[in-house]
């Protein structure tokens, strides 16, 4: 008998609604980002069963229980690699890992780098706002010379990491900036990164209401500037994005700072893969290769 | 008493000493001869002192032995070591030209090669070595013809002109022998036995293979990479994503995430990468993703003597990760076992949706043994458990139809919907939740919830539990000897139940291969009626027997331990148990007389 399917109704941004309202404090910068990936992925129409939200643990790592969308809440730093096992299990889930800066740069740091450098087909989101928040306001990796934090109360003397350099030197092959107060050019940074095959990272500065009252959003406002606005500038040129990367002060850029589509990804490097993802791959080893394998002990 | 004969080959790492290891074991199983292969060697790549002992015989050999007939030790330092232990029957094959024999007991036969008069040294390097092959299989009343097969497939590759110099060194050796050299008094018989020789690591390799494993990831860590090379090098025929990790931290996550996505994902690693993996496993007890870590023991604590042998890490895999969880964790008895177990914890992990911990050590892990191909069985029982991989005909639409990922059962287990399936989205979390996946960690804290879902996961030990058997006495059960064990001891143990029911002492033994559930009162139930228990473990506290005080009470009358970095042998074990019987002391420590 024929069954009549219905066609698959498009996805809408009420469908992506997770099941609990985010936690977050009013105005917190996450919710600009939770809303731009929610608005990507109802551009680019991607059903939300083969979507995969994975974060590690923080304010912005509660991200998966905020959308609809197959999800994973780990542990603190370890999204990426946690990340990088499920896309090579099912490399035909569109993965996305979010969190904050602690999180990624701080007990997560040895994952970025080497996630970057394999290439892996996602998109890492990184909701920047220079500070612990879930515990309740400690110097972060990202935090300014001199930033005073419960942890630093006398003024932070460590240098921050440069997240953007960082990524141009570790391999990473899309490397975004975005503003959680500029919602249209942070979801086309978020749709590119989907888009891009191969690791895409999105740090979006995400300004803690709470805990940051340096970097807030009236400081960021007038110093952002569009990498898209300078028209001879060409995200295609590596040494061009290391030099944009280390601009910060009065003129701080955002947009895409750098792509190249000539590396292939882990999963597309691998032959394994090749018939496919290795979730609907047969379980059992066929007879003549089990006994090829037995032989070689004989 | 089982009838063995055994080769010890020593020398400097980077000598060679591993070619002429593995000639003898290929011609020795090809005779349908069992072996267990034993190599104690130091973390050194040149220079140092490597011993390998062989032993082999037409039963099982299930350990290293007390007896080596057969020394070749290749270098002054290995004579030095090795030559004062021989026994009368016994016999050292030598080069004369570069090795001084100290004394000799007596009936040990010293068999001199001049190795320049039958070798031309300046074109073959390693000559003494082949000479000594030869002569030795001679000895051992071995045809040539079987030398002369295996040195043509081992250096096939390199071309026939290096198979006839090899051939023709081996021949000399063994026709110097044959014209020179008294022939042990027992000549190895044949068998019509064929038998695979495979490591520990191995044997876990091929069985996650046969266990359906299709990702696999590692950090390299001694003893526990043998895994990863096999894998490495069989994951294409086998299918498998295969990958080297930046820290064990990252391979467990790794494996978790794999896992996550639906596929059976295992990881190995040693007792300092395992320290590393612990948060992990609490991760895949929380979110009911099930994963499989293989911790090879070596001697700790921290990065300890890497390339020796302990059973130190147990209280480690029964504290790993903080929390309460169910958790699964075996210990392979021996090599042929290495394989079997892992498709029997992949099995249980699936349906009960936690972490499976194989505590294997160096000695299986490293150590070889002869095993029926029969027992690599790839063609296993599998049982995913409850695992939903496709859509029902109602579940097209974004919403999720209200599933339950963490629905409370009464097994405690809850349906696995893989991500992909339309209908079934919910988020995994490592924070508590509850039923349908939204926190109770943070805005939602609730004692009354909490509790149900600590109730739920804690329900899944009950299952666990009837789904692994109990271990079971071996032996006569009024025996006056009692020997208990864990894991790679089994071996050795046997033996020497068997040594001391010859000697009039009759034992039995009682081997625990499932760790956790323990099956306490099932133990209770057996040692109820010994008369003297001992517990036998290859570390200084006692772990296990520490281990069983703290679930059943069970205090044994002695203890034998040792944790010297090398395995038990039966004449350790059996003089143990006589200076116990003899009321001296209840806990013994034998010495390794061997310097490795």
């Amino acid at each position: 008998m024929a069954t009549v399917i219905a066609p698959p109704k498009s996805l809408t941004v009420a469908d992506l609604k997770g099941k609990v309202d985010p936690d977050w404090c009013p105005g917190c910068g996450d919710f600009g980002v939770l809303a731009a990936v929610e608005k990507a992925l109802v551009e680019l129409q991607i059903p939300n069963h083969n979507v995969v939200t994975i974060s590690g643990i923080g304010c912005s790592s509660n991200f998966p229980g905020y959308i609809n969308t197959y999800g994973m809440h780990t542990l603190h730093g370890r999204a990426l690699a946690v990340a990088t096992g499920l896309k090579l299990a099912n490399h035909e889930l569109t993965v996305l890992v979010t969190g904050g800066d602690g999180d990624g740069f701080g007990i997560g740091g040895n994952h970025f780098v080497h996630t970057m450098r394999r290439n892996v087909d996602l998109l890492y989101i990184v909701m920047d706002n220079q500070i612990y928040g879930l515990t309740t306001g400690q110097t972060s990796p990202t935090s300014r010379i001199g930033m005073k934090t419960k942890s630093m109360p006398f003024g932070n003397i460590e240098a921050p990491i440069n997240p953007i350099s960082l990524a141009l030197a570790a391999g990473a092959t899309f490397i975004a900036r975005g503003f959680s107060g500029e919602q249209k050019h942070l979801t086309q940074l978020v749709k590119q990164g989907i888009q891009h095959k191969g690791f895409s990272f999105l740090d979006v500065f995400s300004p803690c209401v709470t805990y940051n009252h340096d970097n807030t959003y009236q400081w960021f406002r007038p110093r952002l500037k569009k990498l898209e606005d300078d028209l001879t500038y060409d995200s295609a040129d590596w040494m061009a994005a290391m030099g944009k990367s280390l601009l910060w002060g009065e003129e701080i850029p955002i947009g895409k700072f750098f792509e190249r589509t000539d590396v292939p990804t882990l999963h597309g490097a691998e032959p394994v893969l090749n018939t496919g993802p290795l979730v609907h791959s047969d379980v059992q080893i066929p007879p003549d290769v089990a006994r090829s394998f037995i032989a070689e002990l004989m | 008493m089982r009838q063995t004969f055994a080769i010890g080959i020593g020398g400097a790492a980077g000598q060679g000493v591993a070619t002429p290891g593995d000639i003898f074991a290929k011609i020795l199983s090809r005779r349908g001869l069992h072996l267990n292969a034993y190599n104690a060697y130091q973390s050194i790549i040149r220079g140092g002192h490597t011993f390998l002992t062989i032993r082999t015989g037409p039963e099982k050999v299930t350990n290293m032995g007390d007896r080596l007939d057969l020394v070749i030790p290749l270098n002054q330092d290995a004579m030095d070591r090795h030559l004062g232990l021989l026994t009368d029957g016994a016999a050292c094959i030598y080069n004369a030209e570069t090795i001084t024999p100290g004394a000799a007991a007596e009936g040990v036969a010293l068999c001199p090669l001049p190795v320049s008069k039958l070798a031309d040294i300046t074109r073959n390097k390693v000559a003494q070595n082949t000479l000594a092959v030869g002569a030795g299989l001679s000895m051992m009343g071995i045809g040539f013809q079987a030398l002369e097969e295996v040195l043509a497939e081992q250096f096939k590759k390199k071309g026939d002109t290096v198979v006839s110099e090899n051939v023709g060194i081996a021949r000399a050796g063994f026709d110097y022998a044959s014209a020179n050299f008294r022939p042990f008094a027992w000549p190895l018989p044949m068998t019509g036995n064929r038998y695979a020789v495979l490591s520990g690591n191995t044997a876990m390799a091929m069985g996650g293979a046969a266990a359906g494993v299709k990702f696999y990831c590692a950090y390299p860590m001694s003893p526990s990479t043998g895994v990863l090379h096999w894998m490495a090098a069989h994951a294409r025929r086998a299918n498998i994503m295969v990958r080297q990790v930046e820290d064990e931290i990252g391979v467990v996550n790794m494996a978790i995430g794999a896992a996550h996505a639906g596929v059976r994902s295992m990881c190995a690693t040693s007792g300092g990468g395992f320290a590393l993996m612990s948060e992990g496993l609490g991760m895949s007890a929380m979110m009911e993703t099930p994963v499989v870590v293989i911790d090879c023991q070596r001697a700790g604590p921290s990065t300890g003597v890497p390339t020796k042998t302990e059973q130190g890490d147990l209280w480690q895999m029964l504290g790993a990760a903080f929390g309460d969880y169910p958790r699964v964790l075996a210990a392979p008895l021996d090599i042929g076992d290495c394989f079997k177990i892992i498709p029997e914890i992949f099995n249980i992990a699936d349906r009960f949706q936690c972490p499976g911990i194989v505590l294997c050590d160096l000695l299986l892990s490293e150590g070889r043994l002869s095993v029926d191909p029969k027992d690599l069985d790839f063609n296993p029982v599998i049982d995913r458990g409850e695992l939903i991989t496709t859509a029902t005909s109602a579940s097209s639409t974004h919403g999720n139809g209200g599933y339950k990922r963490y629905k409370i059962t009464e097994s405690g287990t809850s349906p696995r919907a893989v991500p992909g399936v339309p209908g079934y989205t919910h988020t995994a979390a490592t924070d508590e939740h509850e039923e349908d996946g939204v926190l109770i960690s943070d805005e939602f804290t609730n004692p009354t919830k909490r509790r149900a879902m600590m109730e739920k996961r804690m329900r899944k030990v009950g299952g666990i539990e009837a789904s692994v058997p109990p271990p079971a006495l071996v032996g006569p059960r009024d025996a006056e000897v009692t020997l208990i064990g864990w894991g790679s001891t089994k071996g050795v143990i046997e033996e020497a139940c068997e040594i001391l029911t010859e000697q009039g002492i009759s034992a039995n033994h009682l081997q625990i291969r499932w760790l956790v559930p323990l099956h306490g009162e099932a133990i209770l139930e057996i040692l109820k009626d010994s008369r003297h228990t001992f517990i036998v473990e290859n570390n200084y506290s006692g772990q296990f027997a520490r281990y069983l005080r703290s679930e059943t009470s069970y205090v044994p009358d002695g203890y034998i331990r040792k944790y010297d970095g090398e395995p038990f042998m039966p004449h350790h074990i059996v003089e143990a148990v006589k200076e116990q019987l003899g009321g001296k002391s209840n806990l013994s420590v034998p010495a390794h007389e061997i310097l490795v």
